[in-house]
């Protein structure tokens, strides 16, 4: 397994109050993301296993992009990856942002 | 005083050498390797017919047990190498030279030998320029085909996969070669007449039907998210703004999405009736909930699809039908339509340079053409206008006054910014100039020339390279589709933002897409089984497609 | 026009553990026990550089159903094929003891190929361990209900434990089996059993067939919907485990191994149910296949 890590100064405040929300699952070429109300509002954290090596490039863009354009200040995300594409990384995260956004449940 | 009768001459000597193994034009199938030793001659050329789908499997088996000292040096010219028969009688030593359109499924096997100079290849080709080969420069002496039936006259019925037989027995019964017909029984009277039997010479029963590969079929239960992405990109980008009513689409899952997003996400923009009414299409069961809502006008077939069979027989307004009720497909006819009297064609691709040419050609792998090039294309020879056509071809040349402008036909490649195993779809350098100088070929094997590219539709957005107006233009939409691949991320951020200002680049949110609704909830079947059952039980799936 | 037929909104087959489950109970009451945050995951993958998920693949918790208090347990089958670890099964012992404790009636969601390969022994004894808690809960009072229609069926272990169940609910896609198909062909030759022949592989072990032969006591459409209905069902049925049931559903197997102990294929024990067609069964829908299906052999006396 590979593990990265990024500390991102995030723009935009994760919205809503739930304390947690996970999306997807860990399989081949999938994800699953945990995504904690853990931090300061402008600050983000992405910690990431991943099965698929040598992509540490990639990873750093898609989780810039994520925190510069959704709602991620606050959050604390773990990733655990069965060497998914970057497109469904974003894709997943997005998500996460939205769940986590939603009413407590 | 020259002989103008010659080949004549040869033909029914031929017919005479196999008569001997013949009742009639009946030959037993035990006796076909002395028999095809006793009408072929060193050197012929042969067309063994090997189709996109179906397969004269009996004959080629066959084939590749004569005895190459006895038969040698073949030319074998056929659209499809699909079978490992296909490449062992290279190996064998029975044929010597290739030319071709198609070799998916031998991809791997027909490089290595390639490689080795096993085969001495001619040209890979589209198959429209084989089937015109076949009149002017490769016409076959012999050609071993195959059909669901036949009489006792040699009247052959081929089924719902017609596909390449009527060229191929065109091109060799009227220049007087010989035509072996192998059928799964020989019947009294045929259901109809595909082939008249004073072109077909002799007929060997095979006892079971031809072999014929699902090609076509796509299960939606592996359609993905960033798939439904695309489809809704491609289908609000492209279809709703430019009003394609008539289209050819690839065989990828991108490509299944769109006509699986048409009944739900298409409804719901009011398209119905508007677009996607008429078709150049295999009997793609990813089609039928769409036709089922009343979306398709027409749709003719290279070939038919595993399992449609039923389905295709009860919708004869939809599919084009013979007396019999069952469907008459015909590839060089379909291929035509689709060059001609399409305003669009989509299909997925493995590699896409910075010019936007495209391959699905990778180093160890040489899968031909097939049709998409001649889809993939825009005909210079079209005079007709429509709306689309007209469209196009103002968005690419708006300073030529109209009625001296050509239109413009929208050749589109979807895909995934990342395919199977990470591999990225953009590339600086197609691995197709590598193959093509490993084999010293003058040509590399691309699959669509970017200039006839006019769009790249990406999960990232939508490139429309007709509006590029220099390659520094072109080559900076291209990239600013490419996503996080390497081509995607040297972008030049400044460039791609007003090419996007522009409308030369369009991303999900400039189209009211939200890529968080790509969900596979969109897809009015999610399951062959949805399928199944949309068809109301008409279309049954093989058995390697089932989960019930 | 009208399409053909409407699926539901989420597809039992396609939804994760966490999907399915907030579709099952009522909006929004379902509360997880050793949640993703709590990081609980398998002490053994790392040691095969394999990734873990923080859940392990099984999610537990209790939840509401139409109103009462009811535990829930979910398998993954996405994440290494639902296969039950250490971890994995020690979540669902211990629901289940919850259960006894609690007087709660207990849905478990299979989605599961067996035990995994890389905690073998751990898994077995976890199976092992479930059976037995599956037993006490039921000989206490509580119901252990069984829904199957997930993409990995219920195997090995899986199909064990199903077997324990007060009552099972199946898909047509769902699976039931104690030795998978690969398994079959691998050991017995591709004669015996072709693994590749997907129509086989469901018609002797999928949800209709299980259904047919009394291996499953409802058979429901692939939407939680379907499932939601079902459990009300058998969930207003007595629940009881005692020797009389014990007597009566080993009475059951043997009478079904004289009935049908010879036959060659599915297809043949369907003929011999009285079904009509039965080659056509597995293209019914399934308001024709419960037609067909009155005269299956019943259930009831196991559970």
């Amino acid at each position: 397994m590979e593990r990265l890590s990024y500390t991102l100064s995030a723009p935009i405040p994760a919205g809503g109050t739930k304390p947690r929300a996970i999306v997807g699952v860990v399989a081949s070429g999938n994800l699953e993301v945990l995504l904690e109300r853990a931090l300061a509002p402008d600050l983000c954290t992405v910690e990431i296993a991943t099965a698929a090596h040598g992509f540490a490039e990639i990873w750093a863009a898609v989780v810039a992009d994520f925190v510069a354009r959704r709602a991620a200040g606050g959050l604390r995300i773990a990733i655990n990856d069965g060497g998914a594409r970057p497109d469904t990384v974003a894709l997943r995260l997005a998500q996460g942002a939205r769940l986590i956004a939603g009413d407590a449940a | 005083m020259r002989d103008w009768a010659t080949q004549k001459a040869a033909r029914a000597a031929r017919i005479a050498a196999g008569a001997s193994f013949a009742r009639g034009k009946v030959v037993q199938a035990a006796d076909l390797a002395p028999f095809l030793e006793a009408v072929l001659r060193p050197g012929d050329r042969v067309c063994l017919e090997g189709d996109n789908q179906k397969q004269a499997d009996l004959l080629a088996d066959a084939l590749a047990e004569v005895d190459p000292g006895v038969i040698h040096d073949l030319h074998m010219v056929q659209s499809g190498i699909v079978l490992p028969s296909h490449l062992d009688v290279f190996e064998k030593g029975i044929a010597r030279r290739l030319d071709y359109s198609y070799s998916g499924p031998q991809a791997a096997r027909i490089a290595r030998m390639l490689y080795g100079g096993q085969i001495a290849l001619g040209a890979v080709h589209t198959y429209l320029e084989l089937f015109a080969r076949y009149f002017i420069d490769l016409t076959p002496q012999v050609a071993l085909i195959a059909a669901v039936s036949a009489d006792r006259d040699g009247n052959l019925y081929t089924g719902p996969n017609t596909e390449d037989t009527p060229t191929v027995v065109e091109a060799t019964s009227f220049k007087d070669g010989l035509v072996v017909a192998q059928v799964g029984e020989i019947v009294d009277r045929v259901p109809r007449v595909d082939i008249p039997g004073d072109r077909v010479h002799f007929v060997v029963e095979a006892g079971r039907p031809f072999h014929v590969e699902p090609l076509f079929t796509r299960d939606p239960g592996s359609i993905t998210e960033t798939q439904i992405l695309t489809a809704m990109l491609a289908i609000k980008g492209l279809y709703a703004p430019y009003g394609i009513r008539r289209l050819n689409h690839g065989i990828g899952f991108n490509t299944a999405a769109i006509e699986l997003l048409l009944p739900t996400y298409g409804e719901k923009l009011g398209l119905r009736g508007q677009v996607c009414t008429h078709w150049a299409l295999n009997p793609h069961p990813t089609l039928i909930p769409a036709i089922e809502a009343g979306w398709v006008e027409q749709i003719h077939c290279f070939g038919s699809e595993v399992g449609m069979d039923d389905y295709i027989a009860a919708r004869p307004d939809i599919y084009f039908t013979g007396a019999d009720g069952s469907l008459r497909s015909n590839r060089a006819f379909c291929q035509t339509a689709g060059l001609y009297a399409c305003d669009l064609f989509i299909g997925s691709t493995l590699q896409v340079d910075l010019s936007g040419h495209s391959s699905t050609v990778t180093t160890n792998r040489i899968a031909g053409f097939g049709g998409a090039p001649n889809m993939g294309s825009d005909p210079r020879g079209r005079r007709h206008p429509s709306e689309p056509w007209l469209k196009a071809g103002a968005e690419a040349d708006p300073d030529t006054p109209a009625p001296l402008r050509r239109g413009r036909k929208l050749v589109v490649q979807i895909g995934e910014t990342f395919g199977d195993g990470n591999v990225p779809l953009f590339v600086e350098r197609l691995d197709a100039l590598a193959l093509a100088e490993k084999l010293d070929l003058p040509l590399a094997p691309v699959m669509v020339y970017g200039d006839d590219v006019t769009h790249i539709v990406t999960e990232e957005g939508i490139a429309n390279l007709l509006l590029c107006r220099d390659p520094d233009e072109r080559e900076q939409a291209i990239r600013g589709v490419a996503g996080y691949t390497e081509i995607g991320r040297r972008r030049d951020a400044g460039m791609v933002a007003r090419l996007r200002e522009r409308g030369v680049i369009r991303r999900p949110e400039d189209l009211g897409i939200d890529p968080l609704d790509a969900d596979r909830s969109l897809l009015a079947a999610r399951s062959i089984k949805d399928l199944a059952l949309a068809s109301g039980g008409l279309y049954r799936p093989p058995s390697r497609f089932r989960n019930w | 026009m009208t399409p053909a037929f409407e699926p539901e909104a989420l597809s039992w087959y396609e939804g994760s553990a966490r999907q399915r489950i907030a579709a099952l109970v009522d909006p929004g009451s379902f509360r997880e026990a050793v949640g993703p945050e709590e990081r609980a995951t398998s002490p053994h993958l790392a040691l095969f550089d394999l990734p873990e998920q923080f859940d392990d693949g099984m999610i537990v918790g209790q939840a509401a159903f139409k109103g009462t208090p009811i535990l829930v347990a979910a398998q993954e089958g996405r994440f290494m094929g639902g296969a039950v670890g250490e971890v994995h099964g020690a979540k669902l012992v211990g629901l289940l003891r919850a259960a006894k404790s609690l007087a709660l009636d207990v849905l478990v969601l299979f989605d599961t190929g067996g035990v995994r390969l890389q905690e073998a022994n751990a898994g077995e004894t976890a199976i092992a361990e479930i059976m037995r808690a599956v037993v006490e809960a039921r000989l206490s009072g509580s119901r252990v209900v069984g829904l199957i229609g997930g993409r990995s069926g219920c195997y090995g272990g899986g199909g064990l434990i199903a077997g324990c169940c007060s009552a099972l609910l199946v898909t047509e896609q769902g699976r039931i089996g104690v030795t998978g198909p690969e398994v079959i062909e691998t050991n017995r030759g591709v004669e015996e059993f072709d693994a590749r022949d997907r129509a086989l592989v469901w018609r002797t072990m999928g949800g209709k067939h299980r259904y047919l032969i009394g291996g499953a006591d409802r058979y429901v459409d692939d939407g939680p919907e379907a499932f939601r209905a079902a459990v009300r069902d058998v969930l207003a049925a007595p629940g009881r485990l005692d020797l009389a049931t014990l007597d009566a559903e080993q009475a059951r197997l043997e009478r079904r191994l004289a009935r049908f102990g010879a036959a060659r294929d599915a297809t043949d024990i369907w003929s011999a149910l009285g079904v009509a067609e039965a080659p056509a069964v597995p293209g019914l829908s399934t308001q024709a296949f419960r037609a067909v299906a009155l005269g299956r052999e019943s259930a009831h006396d196991a559970r």
